[in-house]
């Protein structure tokens, strides 16, 4: 029989605010153990949380994005379990009244156009962190990340594929990049992503049981965890056995997942309205006043490149891919309009330069295009100046002269060279004087390196014929 | 006369004109500790009368004049143990804001009071420490749970106290001792610091001599608190300085539901007089119903002790407190022993009791039929008081339907126990503002109290009443004989 797959995401993203959710130490990571900590987010008794406006913002905002509907009014609620990383063992999470539900996320897998409905965004905070020291018998806790902010955005189980789950995450997180509400750095943990997955006899409505995956820790893992459980459970089902409801483990190495914990050991979150928060209430404008944020986003983009600005769909496609090419690519616009040339420069050589920002400005990389262009420098000698930029900060004219680069078009200069080559290459000039055209191009190629590379190869062409008609 | 037996505001009186010196204050209170303490047990430890910095480094309404807070109000760097063996040795990293308020107004913390285990108890009997005796009479409870703070003030142990009101942790006992305990609307003092009990209930409010002291007190703590998203950003009033205005036609609603059989006859004899002298001061009286109080206990007990399970769940030995890290059960992960060993230790019979409870009215399967059915009650509740309010300014009750009780006489039955918060719990669901003071006292010389409640944000009317009351009875000046 033939199973169809029937998957859902849950997607954890950490919020890019300044400091915490409900207090002030600062949203950093990679500090010393145990330093970004204070009463609040350690849960001291008698401390209380009060809820960082920016963090607010930036989930009504992805709500807002993703298509759903705010909630005028939104409550905080508290997630009871017992864990040494959570300094008062409960979460403040939200459960019946979210920042925005109902949206959606249009995803394109192998051509074929897919809605994946989006039940909700909410906002609860981070755990700290438990490290076990090797060898000994006891656990340390971190508490620096606890307290800091973790956007949920759960969605329907629309998708059927591990291709579906990688195109819907990839375009996620362009999207919560877009926004800039979190870097979305799965490696980093600022992107987490738990799947829900059943399998149900094709045609058939009502859902399989459900197995929860986690421990991916990247896109690629999911699709393999996915494909994996698609496996296990079609085995199982083909065998006309039941499958156990369960939470279950990724593992990367051996590529299979695991058995976590049973349904019967699921914990009772006991959730219940957090007292210590009152209800947010979104008015109308605020609520548009935050819409008014939310920048064009990954799709229209493209769009608009491929319509207005007359960019090939596959070198759009790349550009819009990473918010900063695209920043990029519309400020060397402004300054020099060749979309073409421009998306050229940034598609080779100035993408194989990201370290993961662009180290160049606008104004240095549209300098370097135009040298090109004007024939000042060659193409070649054009990327090595945006290497050394690179590398150095400096200003491409700077790099041309320091490294005279500087294309030679002057006639006077060329003749010397030209000259030489003549009279170093009797047979090559013979040969194309007995009509054999190739040797012209030997000639330009031996002025190119008599010169460095300097020579500006169509001149030096040009002059080169002309110079033969004599001999 | 000594120091010990004034006023917060007579002290202020004579501080202000010179005529006595902050040490004097401490002497006095010193040697009358040294007295009655061994028989009252009001402070959850020893008093720090040596390290005290009388000299304020700041000038306020309250300069000089020491303070003494329960045992669930964190003051940096002290003991904050809420008498409770989990928290055995805590000493929070900062101030309350209560507490800082009081320091910037020139007080000072000279002790911790005792209390019920986390505030869970009506008379002081489940401190981890020792009980706290009624200084009226020591076979007596002292009420509770701010047993500590009532205590202390009643017998002069203290100018003045902090407690915390969850159910009628202030009021009650302030009844039971025979002083003045002020619960304010939710939202008028932060939270910040108060170790929770129920988050939704909680109020800390001041236990003092006399109304003028209570009105002074609220105004030194009252405030929007940026660090308490519950606290209100509503103007301070003066409040001492509203204190004289005439209650010549003022409503004051007695609602019948608090007035039913089986109630002390003292109590009712100590209100109906009471009732009679306001009369007589001008104030117009309407009997009032106040339909849903009978359910008022159930919702309460299931509200609050949902919050308490999930606000006590950060007592597991991690970071701070008891850790009973002792495997006995050699068949469980260390984690969880070192949970069920420590909190099976360190928490009191009524703390596990009520941890249960409140686990169990949040479980999953159970959550609609009471802690949703609870709000549900609790939403009503404060609309019966929103009817009334409407017509009246003012309610009119007793604070507890008995005078203090002995010791021992409730510890083996909670539901007797719960019901003496009968009166008291309803402003807190509803988040009303509440006063108890003394009207009366016992054939067998225990003080009875009444209690008023006022509109949300309008505790000078509360203070407005009650004070014309006092100036107009003895009942505040009566002391405890015999200690």
């Amino acid at each position: 029989m033939a199973y169809e797959a029937v998957i859902g995401l849950e997607v954890h993203v950490q919020l890019k605010t300044k400091t915490k959710s409900f207090c002030g130490c600062v949203n950093e990571f990679g500090l010393k153990e145990n330093t970004n900590i204070c009463p609040v987010c350690l849960g001291l008794p008698g401390s209380l949380p009060v809820l960082n406006q920016k963090a607010y913002k930036m989930s009504m905002k992805a709500g807002l994005a993703l298509g759903c509907i705010p909630r005028q009014c939104v409550k905080f609620d508290r997630k009871n379990y017992f864990y040494p990383d959570l300094p008062k063992n409960f979460q403040i999470s939200q459960y019946d009244m979210p920042f925005a539900e109902n949206g959606s996320l249009d995803i394109s897998v192998n051509g074929r156009n897919k809605k994946i409905r989006i039940k909700r965004v909410h906002l609860e905070e981070d755990a700290g962190k438990l490290i076990h020291p090797f060898g000994e018998s006891y656990s340390l806790v971190d508490f620096n990340r606890a307290g800091t902010p973790l956007l949920e955005i759960v969605s329907e189980p629309d998708m059927h594929s591990p291709e579906d789950a990688y195109q819907y995450l990839t375009d996620l997180k362009l999207i919560l990049q877009y926004l800039d509400v979190s870097d979305c750095d799965m490696e980093k943990g600022s992107l987490r992503c738990d799947a829900n997955i059943s399998l149900r006899p094709e045609g058939q409505a009502t859902l399989g049981t459900k197995a929860e995956l986690k421990n991916m820790n990247s896109f690629k893992a999911v699709k393999a965890a996915l494909a994996y459980e698609i496996m296990r459970q079609g085995k199982i089902l083909g065998n006309k056995e039941h499958i156990a409801q369960e939470t279950r483990l990724w593992d990367e190495k051996k590529e299979e997942t695991f058995t976590m914990r049973s349904k019967e050991e699921a914990h009772d979150y006991r959730y219940f309205p957090e007292p210590d928060l009152p209800l947010f209430v979104f008015s109308d404008a605020e609520v548009e006043e935050i819409r008014k944020t939310i920048p064009e986003l990954p799709k229209d983009r493209l769009r608009r490149f491929v319509s207005t600005l007359q960019v090939s769909e596959k070198d759009a496609v790349v550009l819009i891919s990473i918010k900063e090419l695209a920043d990029l690519f519309e400020a060397c616009l402004d300054l020099y309009n060749e979309p073409k040339k421009i998306a050229n420069w940034l598609i080779g050589p100035v993408l194989s330069h990201a370290r993961p920002s662009f180290p160049v400005t606008p104004e240095s990389l549209t300098k370097v295009i135009s040298l090109v262009e004007d024939g000042a420098v060659s193409n070649l000698a054009g990327k090595s100046i945006l290497a050394e930029m690179v590398e150095t900060g400096k200003s491409p004219q700077d790099i041309m002269r320091e490294k005279n680069l500087a294309q030679v078009s002057d006639p006077d200069e060329l003749k010397l060279v030209i000259d030489q080559v003549i009279a170093n290459n009797k047979k090559s000039v013979a040969d194309y004087l007995a009509g054999k055209d190739n040797a012209l191009m030997f000639l330009v190629g031996q002025v190119m390196r008599l010169s460095s590379g300097k020579a500006n190869p169509k001149a030096a062409k040009d002059m080169m014929t002309e110079r033969l008609k004599k001999c | 006369m000594k120091l010990n037996f004034l006023t917060a505001h007579e002290l202020q009186g004579l501080l202000k004109a010179k005529k006595i010196d902050p040490a004097q204050i401490i002497a006095d209170i010193e040697e009358r500790c040294r007295i009655v303490e061994p028989k009252i047990k009001a402070f959850a430890r020893a008093p720090f009368f040596k390290n005290v910095s009388f000299a304020p480094r700041h000038q306020g309404e309250l300069s000089g004049i020491p303070a003494v807070i329960k045992d669930n109000i964190c003051s940096d760097g002290d003991l904050t143990e809420c008498s409770s063996r989990i928290l055995e040795g805590f000493r929070p990293p900062y101030d309350a804001t209560v507490v800082e308020k009081l320091k910037a107004s020139g007080s000072f913390i000279i002790a911790k009071a005792n209390m019920d285990e986390f505030a869970f108890g009506s008379s002081c009997e489940t401190s981890c420490f020792y009980p706290t005796r009624n200084p009226w009479n020591t076979d007596h409870v002292p009420g509770g749970s701010s047993g500590g703070s009532a205590a202390s003030v009643a017998a002069d142990e203290a100018i003045f106290s902090l407690g915390s009101d969850t159910g009628g942790s202030i009021r009650q006992p302030a009844a039971l001792c025979g002083i003045v305990g002020l619960k304010p609307t939710y939202g008028r003092v932060s939270r910040y610091g108060l170790i929770a009990f129920a988050s939704s209930l909680d109020q800390i409010g001041p236990l003092t001599k006399d109304v003028r002291d209570s009105a002074l007190l609220l105004k030194v703590i009252a405030g929007h608190d940026e660090k308490d998203a519950t606290s209100v950003d509503i103007p301070v009033p003066d409040y001492p300085a509203l204190l004289g205005k005439d209650v010549k036609g003022m409503r004051v609603a007695i609602p019948r539901e608090y007035f039913v059989e089986g109630m002390d006859h003292e109590v009712r004899q100590a209100l109906s007089e009471a009732k009679n002298k306001l009369g007589s001061l001008g104030v117009t009286f309407g009997e009032v119903s106040l339909p849903h109080t009978e359910y008022a206990v159930a919702a309460y007990y299931i509200i609050a002790t949902a919050e308490a399970s999930s606000n006590l769940a950060r007592f597991d030995g991690v970071q701070y407190g008891l850790r009973n890290s002792e495997k006995t059960n050699t068949a469980q992960p260390p984690l969880i022993a070192m949970y069920k060993e420590t909190r099976g230790k360190g928490f009191g019979a009524e703390a596990k009791r009520r941890i249960i409870l409140g686990t169990y009215v949040l479980s999953s399967g159970y959550y609609d039929a009471y802690y949703l059915r609870a709000s549900k009650v609790r939403a009503l509740i404060k609309d019966d008081f929103d009817k009334v309010f409407k017509e009246f300014d003012l309610i009119l009750t007793p604070t507890s339907p008995t005078a203090a009780f002995k010791l021992g006489e409730k510890t083996n039955d909670p539901l007797n126990m719960y019901l003496s918060d009968i009166y008291t719990i309803s402003a807190n669901l509803a988040g009303l503002p509440a006063i108890s003071l003394p009207c009366g006292l016992t054939k067998k010389g225990l003080p009875i109290g009444m209690q008023i409640l006022g509109k949300p944000f309008e505790e000078e009317d509360i203070f407005r009443l009650a004070y014309q009351y006092e100036q107009n009875t003895v009942w505040h000046k009566a002391k405890p004989k015999g200690l």
